[in-house]
């Protein structure tokens, strides 16, 4: 809500004025002096914000008068990134696809063996496997298996598959860089707090760019060096640079020129409209005004010949040297001529 | 494997979380660092601007060598430091006798650096030179005023970047609601030349005059000094765009087909869906047939239904008949 007023512009959000046009009279020498101009003229700002501000609606509180500030206008960065979403965990996929939904559930649970309110899980639970002090054998029980031990080991083993289940989801989220706060890879120190990502393990091309770098540093590169086992001859997986024949025939030898060719097709075709033949359209132009003139001598012959074809290659070589002398000049002094005479030459 | 680390304690855990970056972040903390040497005027420059951000701010005593922020290499400990101590605003002050009595203002983005200002300080006159009426000093973390003068913060940009700086410094949080009552500090900044900034912080007092807007009277309660801006850095433009985005979570949509009247309140439209009363399907659907003979049957069952009914008539009138 940038609000104009009086010039001055209003940021509520931050409670901030700015006034870009105001000028001091002139810079007093003293400092004291400029401040207690500045001041003077910053406690017209801030009434300007004051008067946006109490016409806010407000609500009485214990210690003043509460008012509801809009967001700021000034845009000032974040100081992290965004908070990137966890991806679902396999369950939450499993539940979702199945539309499982979470219910609560009580912390207490009647306990009917002991008649007596128990926690649902942890210490001292309801239905504990190990309150029970006798097992019932069943036909099928293998004689010799201890059902006490059997069932401490069951317990184990789902926990150690939830310990997995757990490690693979936070494996996932760690993926996408959106592992939950309080858990942290033991490789770095500190928490992470932003974009630290997990140290990643080195890959096979990884591995060969390293030795092919280790390569280089022989005067050989490389060429006699000891190899590993399984290791290979680098890869050159740039481009060779083929040079066409320069020769001209046909097939490869005409390839030359073919692509010769097309990069001036391109030149030409960009500056198409600039091409101009002058000494064309000088030729073109005297013609067209020889023609005139011969027209012209055709109709109103009143004076001798000799004189006329005396006098007629004279003014012909004085004018086409004037011409093409001039013609530069010309587009200087008066663009719209000359074009007017290109226009022409195009015509005829 | 990955070997996982999780807190040991409850308050290890929020003490983690705190640090998280968030949705909706709270305010920037500062650090405040001396550098390989620091003049009088510096000390205590470092110092009142600590006092002016103490609830948002930490200080560190030590002189730091290693640290020189506009130069590639000397930013290391410096951003090391900022994720040590969680702050994304740093004041580094630092004396020589090419650059005397420097500040340089930085801002921070995930720990590294962001942007940088550099200004010399002169004329400084602390707090304690000003004679003021105690009771009307600022309090901590209160929200203040800003008051920025002058075409400079407009058409300069090193000036332009320094009003950012200077109010991301010392805005405090951003707040939804603001007790009118707790109003009691304003920073004016002046751009008295295209390098030259005064800046000066005074306490507000809140006068009777007669409507509801209070008078504002300021009154200079120090620190004053004027800043001469010399380097600065900009951020980078990509990195700018994304320490700029704003959550889509926050954005809001325009809300459709509602509308606010004065007098009526909300009103809002409906529109109803064509219901297709046609193409409605049946509930019943067979189960435990084979799926193939189901679907020959949702074919054709409606015709044969209506066929038997038909016969099943036809054999009742026989009966009756």
């Amino acid at each position: 809500m940038a609000e104009q007023q009086e010039n001055f512009e209003i940021d509520l959000g931050n409670l901030t004025a700015f006034d870009p046009q105001h000028q001091f009279q002139s810079i007093p020498d003293n400092r004291e002096d400029l401040v207690k101009d500045c001041i003077a003229h910053a406690t017209k700002l801030i009434q300007a914000v004051a008067d946006n501000l109490f016409s806010l609606p407000s609500t009485e509180d214990a210690s003043g008068p509460v008012v509801p500030l809009p967001q700021p206008t000034t845009k000032l960065p974040r100081e992290k990134p965004l908070p990137k979403p966890a991806p679902p965990t396999k369950w939450e996929i499993f539940a979702k696809k199945k539309g499982i939904q979470n219910r609560k559930k009580d912390k207490l649970v009647f306990d009917e063996q002991t008649s007596s309110w128990k926690r649902r899980y942890g210490y001292d639970r309801v239905n504990d496997d190990n309150d029970i002090p006798i097992i019932e054998a069943k036909m099928t029980d293998e004689p010799g298996v201890d059902p006490f031990a059997k069932r401490r080991s069951e317990k184990k083993q789902r926990v150690e598959k939830q310990e997995k289940n757990r490690l693979y989801n936070l494996k996932e989220a760690a993926k996408v860089g959106a592992l939950p706060s309080h858990v942290q890879l033991a490789a770095t120190a500190l928490p992470i707090t932003g974009t630290q990502t997990a140290p990643r393990k080195v890959g096979k091309d990884e591995l060969q760019n390293v030795a092919g770098m280790a390569a280089t540093s022989t005067a050989s590169g490389g060429k006699f060096d000891k190899k590993l086992a399984g290791e290979k001859p680098p890869k050159h997986d740039k481009k060779y640079r083929k040079f066409l024949p320069v020769v001209e025939g046909s097939g490869m030898g005409s390839l030359e020129k073919q692509q010769s060719d097309k990069i001036l097709n391109k030149l030409m075709a960009k500056n198409s409209h600039e091409i101009f033949n002058v000494s064309k359209a000088v030729d073109m132009y005297n013609v067209k005004s020889d023609k005139k003139r011969r027209n012209q001598q055709g109709k109103s012959s009143t004076m001798s010949s000799k004189l006329k074809v005396k006098k007629s290659p004279y003014k012909n070589a004085s004018k086409g040297s004037s011409k093409k002398g001039g013609s530069s000049s010309k587009g200087k002094s008066g663009s719209s001529s000359s074009k007017g005479n290109q226009s022409e030459c195009s015509f005829g | 494997m990955l070997h996982i680390k999780t807190p040991k304690s409850m308050r290890a855990k929020r003490a983690l979380e705190k640090r998280a970056p968030k949705l909706v972040e709270y305010g920037k903390k500062t650090l405040i660092l001396h550098g390989t040497k620091t003049s009088n005027v510096l000390n205590s420059v470092l110092t009142e601007i600590y006092h002016l951000k103490k609830d948002n701010a930490m200080k560190y005593s030590r002189r730091n060598d290693n640290i020189r922020p506009f130069e590639s290499g000397g930013e290391t400990s410096l951003e090391f430091y900022s994720l040590k101590t969680d702050c994304s605003l740093f004041v580094y002050g630092s004396h020589s006798k090419k650059r005397p009595d420097n500040l340089v203002i930085g801002r921070t983005y995930d720990h590294h650096i962001y942007d940088l200002v550099e200004v010399g300080v002169e004329n400084f006159k602390s707090m304690a030179s000003y004679s003021y009426d105690k009771r009307i000093a600022p309090l901590i973390g209160s929200k203040p005023f800003f008051a920025f003068i002058g075409e400079g913060f407009e058409n300069v940009e090193e000036l332009k970047h320094l009003k950012e700086v200077l109010l991301d410094l010392f805005r405090g949080q951003v707040v939804k609601n603001l007790n009118l009552a707790g109003l009691d500090r304003v920073y004016v900044c002046t751009a008295v030349s295209s390098k030259k900034v005064l800046f000066t912080h005074c306490a507000l007092r809140l006068k009777k005059s007669g409507t509801i807007v209070p008078r504002m009277e300021l009154v200079e309660v120090g620190p004053s000094m004027d800043l001469v801006v010399r380097r600065h850095r900009l951020p980078d433009e990509s990195l700018k765009k994304e320490a700029m985005k704003i959550a889509p979570e926050l954005i809001k949509k325009k809300e459709k087909n509602v509308s606010k009247d004065a007098i009526v309140g909300k009103i809002g439209k409906i529109y109803v869906p064509d219901q297709e009363v046609g193409n409605a399907s049946l509930p019943y659907k067979p189960k435990g047939v084979k799926r193939e003979r189901r679907e020959a049957k949702a074919a054709k069952g409606e015709e044969k239904h209506a066929e038997k009914k038909q016969k099943k008539q036809d054999e009742a009138e026989d009966a009756t008949a």
